[in-house]
């Protein structure tokens, strides 16, 4: 009753026919009209594993860890995908219901102001995000240091689950705050803790209502963060914290804190459970500290920032202020490299992936590219059932000779904001597979200071006919009309990057079809995207920059 | 005169060689480099200084000095036609909906067509044709309409079926019309050679043209223009014609008198392209769909489309000078409805290559009519200007009546509807025009549907009682910056909204006012009436009466405490205004008027009078709230609240008393009602205006008082017969030809005005006779209803056309007012009418291409209604136009 056999998967790996293979599982010529029509390539993401073909294997050709899944879900998954391949169905939603699906998670915050006083280089920021897994593996945070200053923005991509972002996105920043915090600060708090007075708050959260955070597992988390805390009182340097090191040393710290719990676990088996899908799934990590004119972006993993910039001529270019740690990025191939011995050079990066399997090089979690076989194989076997029934974690990644593979480490840029800076976007990489960066800036530069500032048109002496003319015009009443749909930067990027046409115009026709996908084929044409859109206050920032000269 | 013409044609070399004026001329001059010639200096006297040379300036240059004037100098500031006339696209379309208009399309195309002959300048004029489309069927009967009055005037004119409009031109996409009108006479010319053309012409009669120079301001003395100032010296002058398009309003504000010339510019936007493969017919009709907002006429094998589209971009609201004019830009985001209406009527235009898109402001005006004539405050100031679009269209004909109009004191037909008098100061304000132009100018292409009001530039001027009436229900209308009620709706009564409610057929406030109606014929009702136009005149001796006795035609030597209807006539014995005079004293008068005579009739006076200090005339208008009191009852609601007698022996009709209503005292009660129901006027100082009417309303309550308005009023006045000036009356109607010799004193012992041509009618018989008709198969429920301007035919033949019309309640059937002529059948002269000639004839009116069967009457329906005496029944007179 499967229509795909194992032995057709290796011709996956080339780009263009993976849609046409399709054909013969859908049947529904609607269906094959969407994919003609609206499928994205990223053979960069496709792997195919040999030794991986005879087992089921689910079409996640841009899932950044090739997983195995367990066979007896997903044999139901294309029992369900022909089913509804069978079901002749329309797929077209209206406006307002592509509208409410768009808007489902949106998020924005205004920062106050105070009579122009202590007033933030922030004005505030829009955030969304667009599952296409379900439940959607991406994850947000933004939130205000409370005892130091400056506001903490990020976005978290999971693979092999959701659990390791939500864990990060959930702790993060708690780690990054008591980094930064001054040791009269850390010894108040611990006091407080204590003698059971009431703490401090350190952070102050802005979340949408689906931003949850888990409440059986904080008891554990704080414990784990007061460790740290304690630690860094011990440690009391005396310097002044610096924030690049402090982001650096949080990320770590949470790394290794989400690896000892797994090893140690828990007596609750709920608890325990969930250490262990923290460890052995895995989040990239880009986070934004901003303060003043200071902006830090740390970054692990293959998510993005990059700075909007308004030339003087009023046009719009992008800043990258992170790099990805991918295979794209010689850098860290090198430094994987540098890290293990020679005779593993050529398995260590294959199909662009670390060791074959994964897409990032750097991640929180994913304890199977940083423990040992040893431990691997003891928690594993300690551990509950459903850790044992399940085949990725027993398995172990091939040549697999000298961990830790993968590490938490951030690369941390440093920016000095400049009146031309007018806005940072923090994204998944489902954004800019989707995307160009220059595009990105442009779209939400013209979204950020309105639809006046697009261009007249001139005929000038070029060679133009009514019609096309025509269809430039009626493009830019499109644009324009979908800038005033949105209320929200993050939702105007969301709403090019997934229907976009040749064109860079928004077809409501493509939008429309791209979120009717039923889950099993949404995740093949598009990943999760998640986008936080700060903007800044060019008038603080020109005034500060002016006291600084 | 020779030389100045060889000056001129100078000019013209040079312009040829300037390969940007080439272009959109396509001169066919030699293209000899010349450089420009040597100013010739200006004269230092002229009779006439014309500024603006565009078309409207070279068409009254060249017609005054055909009509004989010599002596007059021309004065651009740029050069010749470079202003909005250089980028008109150039249609002369005479499917105009007002008549006058339609009169001066018709002269402009006769004119263009033979002016290439007369002058020898190529004025590229072909006739082409001109088609209008219909999208709806309320489309096609506003079509119908122009076609009706088109037909009657001559002009060959028919309603096609989308199948002959696709005959007539391939392109067309006929899919979605419902019919068209076809006009094959319509012509396209090259504007700016036009305007050339009357140039040369008249520079050969001897017009003195001078480019670059321009007006700085005009002198003015006692009133009078004496002379202009000008970047190159000054000209001393008798007339002055300020024809500077859309600088006309900057123009008429530079001088130490103002001259309120109230129009505003808009950006307006056409496309040129290149010529398709097969190059179209120059031939080929103009379209216009105005369901598209658009207009396309072939141009150099390509096409020409430009419209009026429904968010205009209004320009110059601070005022500019022309050089911004050539840098205006192209908004092609702003044309885009306009391309995509033209795309689905010529999709084939597709492949089509742009060459440019056209910016060129054009002026528009308050109420979309041009401005013609001499200025209230300064004589000899004359405007032609604010052409609203069609100034290629109107400017042979609005050359002509200005010249007329200069020269023999009036133009040879009705101006009124275009007159700058019509105006007063309270249109001026800039950003009045700012945004009533951005609501006219997408009317060019709006349905015109009887009863329209503008929405915009509105609760300028209102009553006392404004916010107690609208809380009441109170629609209303605006007459001169003046809100006035149309009807008041119920509570929990729904009406229409303002889109919906335009139809040619039947209002949905057609109940509404049936019952207030009904109110004024078995009770009373109050109409706030406070827009009237009100003088005070008054002297230390007899020179009041004096004056007005030689002004008006009726006589207004009588007791104190009458009220006279009476005419101000003209020379001709026409009606410049119809009124009401109260003799307060012996020596002081009340002139009621309509609302819009405020300036005109205030300038008529001004310029008849004596300059006496001992004789004075003020405007009270806005000192007295009137309140028109309807109905049997009222004189038991007045009598209530005044304790005074008010029956036929102590308030005979026609008598003003001041008397006490409630607390208030002199409140002046005159026994008239404008409608010949009985009633009062009370015309109450505005600090006891709420004061009186609450008394009223509480006391009229046991006599079934209600609110009424206007609507109501109308139906009234036109079912007993009664002519508003404006509408049915105008300076070209007597009394004698409206059955109004018993308001006029051909013998009151002295000279009046009009007196000799009223004479001269009363021996030899009218040419035209105001007539009523009562509409005999007409379903009100079902056919189109009457407007104004429908064709009258007699045994078949037209005979004249309706000025007003009105749903009679108590008739119920739809009356109709008009004009009578009687044509020789054989030669068309115009023959005497008599009033067997009215009564022997079977009557049909037209009604959109409809014919309905109609009973023609001289006098009211007197026995329908209550026997009156004879005083009442002649009481006639009637203030508003609709």
């Amino acid at each position: 009753a499967i229509p795909v056999r194992s032995s057709r998967l290796p011709l996956l790996s080339d780009a263009m026919p993976a849609p046409a293979h399709l054909f013969p599982l859908i049947r529904n010529c609607e269906i094959s009209r969407i994919c003609s029509t609206v499928c994205y390539c990223h053979h960069k993401h496709l792997c195919c594993l040999s030794h991986f073909a005879h087992s089921h294997f689910r079409y996640a050709s841009q899932k950044k860890l090739v997983a195995l899944h367990r066979p007896k879900e997903n044999f139901n998954h294309f029992i369900h995908t022909r089913d509804y391949a069978s079901t002749p169905q329309r797929f077209y939603l209206t406006p307002p219901q592509v509208n409410s699906i768009l808007k489902a998670n949106e998020y924005s915050f205004k920062v106050p102001e105070f009579d122009g006083k202590n007033v933030s280089s922030v004005l505030g920021f829009d955030s969304n995000q667009l599952p296409a897994n379900a439940p959607i593996e991406d994850r947000r945070s933004a939130a205000t240091c409370l005892q130091t200053r400056g506001m903490l923005l990020g976005v978290f991509d999971g693979h092999a689950g959701c659990a390791c972002a939500q864990a990060v996105s959930e702790r993060l920043f708690y780690y990054i705050a008591v980094s930064l915090l001054p040791h009269e600060t850390l010894l108040e708090i611990e006091n407080a803790v204590e003698s059971g007075r009431a703490l401090l708050p350190i952070l102050q959260w802005h979340k949408h209502p689906n931003d949850y955070f888990s409440k059986e597992a904080s008891k554990l988390y704080f414990s784990s963060l007061r460790t740290y805390w304690q630690e860094l009182i011990d440690l009391n340097s005396g310097e002044t914290t610096d924030v690049k090191e402090a982001l650096i040393n949080a990320f770590k710290r949470l790394d290794n804190d989400i690896s000892l719990e797994a090893q140690v676990g828990d007596p609750n088996s709920f608890l325990n459970y969930l250490v262990l899908r923290v460890a052995f799934s895995g989040a990239t990590a880009c986070v934004a500290h901003v303060d003043g004119v200071d902006l830090h972006i740390a970054n692990t993993g293959d998510s993005r920032a990059m700075l909007g910039v308004q030339e003087e001529d009023g046009s719009w270019s992008a800043v990258n202020l992170s790099y990805d740690h991918n295979a794209q990025n010689e850098h860290e191939v090198e430094r994987v490299k540098m890290e293990h011995p020679k005779s593993e050079e050529k398995s260590l990066v294959k199909q662009d992936r670390l060791l074959g399997l994964l897409m990032p090089f750097r991640a929180f979690g994913d304890v199977k590219f940083k423990w040992s076989i040893e431990l691997q194989k003891r928690v594993v076997e300690s551990g509950p059932d459903q850790l044992n029934d399940n085949e990725y974690t027993k398995f172990i990644p091939p040549n697999y000779h000298t961990p830790p593979y993968l590490t938490a480490e951030p690369e941390v840029i440093h920016h000095k904001l400049r009146p031309q800076d007018k806005f940072l976007v923090l994204a998944t990489d489902g954004l800019w597979e989707t995307m160009h960066r220059q595009d990105v800036a442009r779209i939400v530069g013209e979204y950020l200071t309105g639809v006046h500032h697009q261009q007249p048109i001139a005929v000038g002496g070029y060679k133009v006919t009514l019609g096309q003319m025509h269809g430039l015009l009626t493009e830019r009443r499109a644009r324009i009309s979908s800038v005033f749909e949105d209320q929200n930067a993050a939702t105007h990027l969301i709403r090019h990057a997934v229907g976009n046409n040749e064109f860079g115009t928004v077809d409501h026709e493509r939008l429309s079809k791209m979120l009717s996908l039923p889950e099993e084929l949404a995740r093949m044409y598009r990943d999760d995207i998640t986008i936080i859109v700060v903007q800044f206050n060019s008038h603080v920032i020109g005034a500060c920059q002016n006291e600084e000269l | 005169a020779a030389g100045m013409f060889l000056r001129l044609l100078s000019d013209v070399r040079w312009r040829a060689a300037n390969p940007k004026w080439r272009r959109m001329t396509c001169s066919r001059r030699s293209t000899s480099s010349t450089a420009e010639p040597h100013p010739v200096s200006l004269p230092a006297q002229a009779q006439v200084v014309i500024c603006g040379g565009g078309i409207m300036g070279t068409s009254v240059a060249y017609h005054l000095s055909k009509m004989g004037w010599k002596d007059i100098v021309l004065l651009e500031q740029g050069r010749l036609a470079a202003g909005t006339t250089r980028f008109c696209a150039g249609i002369v379309s005479t499917a105009r909906h007002v008549s006058i208009e339609l009169k001066m399309a018709d002269y402009s195309n006769k004119l263009y067509q033979q002016l290439e002959q007369e002058t020898g300048v190529k004025t590229g004029y072909v006739k082409t044709g001109s088609i209008s489309l219909a999208q709806t069927q309320d489309r096609l009967i506003s079509l119908k309409r122009i076609a009706s009055s088109l037909n009657v005037m001559g002009i060959p004119c028919e309603i096609i079926t989308p199948k002959q409009v696709a005959q007539l031109h391939p392109l067309i996409n006929i899919h979605d019309l419902v019919g068209a009108m076809y006009v094959p006479e319509d012509a396209l010319v090259s504007s700016a050679n036009v305007s050339l053309a009357l140039a040369t012409a008249a520079s050969r009669n001897g017009v003195q043209i001078h480019e670059r120079t321009s007006v700085s301001h005009v002198s003015v003395q006692k009133g009078r223009v004496t002379g202009v100032e000008t970047d190159r010296g000054q000209i001393q002058c008798q007339y002055f014609i300020n024809c500077a398009g859309q600088w006309a309003y900057e123009l008429g504000h530079s001088g130490e008198e103002p001259v309120n010339i109230p129009l505003h510019a808009c950006e307006h936007f056409y496309l040129l392209t290149h010529p398709l493969k097969e190059p179209l017919a120059s031939n080929l009709p103009t379209i216009v769909d105005p369901d598209g907002r658009i207009y396309i006429r072939n141009w150099q094998g390509g096409i020409l489309s430009g419209g009026f589209e429904k968010n205009p971009k209004p320009l110059f609201t601070e005022g500019r000078n022309q050089l911004e004019i050539q840098n205006l830009q192209e908004d092609w985001d702003h044309f885009e409805p306009l391309l995509s209406a033209l795309l689905r009527r010529m999709p084939d235009l597709e492949a089509l290559q742009i060459m440019q898109l056209v910016n060129c402001p054009e002026s528009f005006t308050p109420d979309m009519r041009c401005i013609m004539g001499e200025s209230p405050t300064v004589r000899g100031y004359f405007v032609l200007a604010g052409m609203n679009s069609a100034g290629i269209s109107y400017g042979g004909g609005a050359g002509k009546y200005l010249a007329e109009w200069m020269v023999n004191g009036y133009p040879s037909e009705n101006v009124w509807p275009l007159d700058l008098k019509r105006f007063g100061t309270l249109q001026s304000s800039r950003t009045f025009l700012r945004h009533r132009v951005m609501e006219v100018m997408p009317l060019m292409c709006d349905l015109k549907v009887p009863r329209w009001d503008f929405q915009t530039g509105r609760q300028l001027r209102t009553s006392p009682l404004y916010d107690r009436l609208d809380a009441q229900g109170a629609r209303w209308m605006e007459k001169h910056g003046f809100e006035r009620v149309k009807y008041f709706v119920p509570p929990g009564k729904d009406l229409l909204d303002l889109d919906q409610s335009k139809t040619f057929y039947k209002p949905d406030w057609f109940d509404i006012v049936g019952s207030e109606v009904k109110c004024c014929k078995e009770a009373v009702c109050v109409i706030d009436m406070s827009s009237f136009t009100k003088f005070e005149i008054s002297s230390t001796g007899d020179q009041a009466l004096e004056n007005l006795q030689y002004l008006f035609s009726n006589d207004l030597d009588v007791p104190v405490g009458h009220v006279v209807h009476t005419g101000m006539l003209n020379e001709k014995g026409g009606y410049e205004n119809d009124c009401s005079i109260a003799r307060l004293s012996k020596r002081s008068f009340f002139m009621i008027s309509p609302t819009d005579q405020q300036v005109h009739c205030w300038a008529w006076l001004k310029n008849r009078l004596p300059d006496d200090s001992t004789l004075t005339m003020e405007d009270v208008t806005w000192k007295y709230t009137a309140l028109n009191l309807i109905g049997p009852r009222a004189v038991d609601v007045l009598s209530e609240l005044s304790y005074a007698p008010i029956t036929p022996e102590h308030f005979p009709s026609l008598f003003c008393k001041e008397m006490s209503v409630g607390y208030a005292n002199g409140i002046r009660v005159m026994s008239i009602t404008h409608t010949g129901e009985p009633g009062f006027m009370l015309y109450i100082p505005i600090e006891y205006a709420l004061h009186v009417y609450n008394e009223v309303m509480n006391m009229g309550q046991k006599y079934g008082i209600r609110n009424a308005g206007y609507y109501a009023l109308r139906s009234l006045r036109i079912e007993k017969f009664f002519a508003f000036w404006g509408q049915d009356l105008d300076a070209f109607t007597t009394p004698m030809e409206c059955g109004r010799e018993f308001q006029v004193k051909l013998e009151k012992g002295m000279q009046f005005v009009g007196q000799e041509a009223l004479l001269e009618q009363k021996q030899n018989g009218v040419y035209k006779r105001f007539t009523m008709f009562i509409l005999e198969d007409h379903d009100t429920d079902m056919d189109l209803w009457p407007w104004w301007g429908e064709p009258i035919f007699r045994n078949g033949r037209y005979v004249g056309k309706t000025t007003s019309s009105a749903y009679s309640y108590t008739l119920e059937r739809h009356v109709c007012l008009g004009f009578v002529q009687h044509f020789d059948e054989k030669t068309g002269e115009e023959l005497v009418v008599t009033t067997d000639f009215i009564n022997q004839g079977e009557y049909e009116i037209d009604i959109a291409g409809q014919r309905f069967q109609a009973k023609a009457k001289l006098y009211p329906f007197s026995s329908l209604f209550t026997h009156r005496r004879r005083k009442d029944e002649v009481e006639l007179s009637g203030y508003q136009r609709e």
